[in-house]
């Protein structure tokens, strides 16, 4: 992956430097109008968001089971990006709200479902950061359940009756939106993975510095 | 008398004379009743443009943010690497 990073960076540059001018060009949703368009990067961003908390989830899960220092790097690194796209998705979404239904917000299934979910990233990130020892133990079975939360924030739109639009919106999308859209995606999860490789790094340095003071600790 | 009665007159005349303009002045009569109304006027509705807008910008910056913090943390890291490594190598 390291030899892949400045390629793919470039491309991502490349990507998020266009994707406006796609998004531009992209038609709009016939009741809302321009407001619409929120939907080329909210939604991807909600994606990634459910996507780095099952990494999170999963990771934590490995870590627990074999112990494995590297699958609590890759949690931690997957729990700030949670953390990050589900900002994005909770700033956004109101924004889009506020023109479609109304109201900036509405405790509705998945808004409700999706706020819990990334405090649970918040929670994840406190507790690694303030609980002392013991914190990575705590923080993955913390990072267990927030994964756990991932398939019901997908569905609540399918079993409860909400505001937000279902998800049989984004396998249905006309010509003149699909390509937009995906496009949008996959330039937010190239992204993803390149922020991810740039934490895990950070969290490698991190495991070494520790390595370098306990040699250090011995030798005096 | 006679003075009394131009006294009076000069007080009627000047009351008039200052109460038509202070009514005219006054601020319109409070609501009585709300008006319902089922859609607003073009241009009191709230723009989507910035909205839309807003909500990109804020993508940007928090990205931007976030590989800023990394960059940030990576280097006191490498930093403190650094020294340590110097430390070491001076005993």
């Amino acid at each position: 992956m390291r030899k892949l990073f400045v390629p793919v960076l470039i491309v991502v540059a490349a990507m998020l430097a266009y994707s406006p001018f796609m998004i531009a060009g992209a038609d709009y949703e016939s009741s809302m109008g321009i407001i619409s368009k929120i939907l080329y990067f909210h939604a991807p961003s909600g994606m990634v968001m459910l996507l780095s908390a099952m990494v999170c989830g999963i990771a934590s899960a490995i870590y627990l089971w074999r112990k494995s220092p590297g699958a609590d790097r890759l949690a931690i690194a997957a729990a700030e990006l949670t953390a990050l796209f589900g900002l994005i998705v909770i700033v956004t979404g109101p924004m889009w709200a506020k023109k479609a239904w109304g109201i900036w917000w509405d405790w509705e299934p998945r808004l409700t479902m999706s706020f819990v979910g990334w405090l649970i990233s918040l929670s994840y990130l406190f507790v690694r950061k303030y609980a002392g020892p013991g914190s990575d133990k705590l923080g993955a079975a913390l990072a267990v359940f927030g994964s756990v939360n991932v398939p019901f924030i997908y569905v609540s739109v399918n079993i409860w009756r909400t505001l937000h639009p279902k998800t049989t919106v984004v396998p249905t999308l006309p010509p003149g939106m699909r390509g937009p859209f995906w496009f949008s995606a996959l330039t937010l999860f190239l992204l993803y993975l390149l922020l991810l490789n740039a934490r895990l790094h950070l969290e490698r340095q991190r495991t070494a510095l520790d390595e370098l003071y306990l040699a250090e600790e011995d030798r005096s | 008398m006679m003075r009394r009665v131009r006294a009076a007159a000069w007080t009627v005349l000047s009351t008039l004379l200052l109460t038509v303009p202070a009514m005219a002045f006054q601020p319109p009569t409070g609501q009585e009743q709300f008006v319902p109304a089922k859609s607003l006027p073009q241009t009191e509705q709230m723009p989507a443009g910035p909205l839309l807008l807003t909500a990109y910008a804020f993508i940007w910056v928090a990205v931007a943010f976030y590989v800023w913090t990394i960059w940030r943390r990576l280097n006191k890291v490498e930093q403190e690497m650094r020294a340590l490594a110097q430390k070491t190598s001076r005993r």
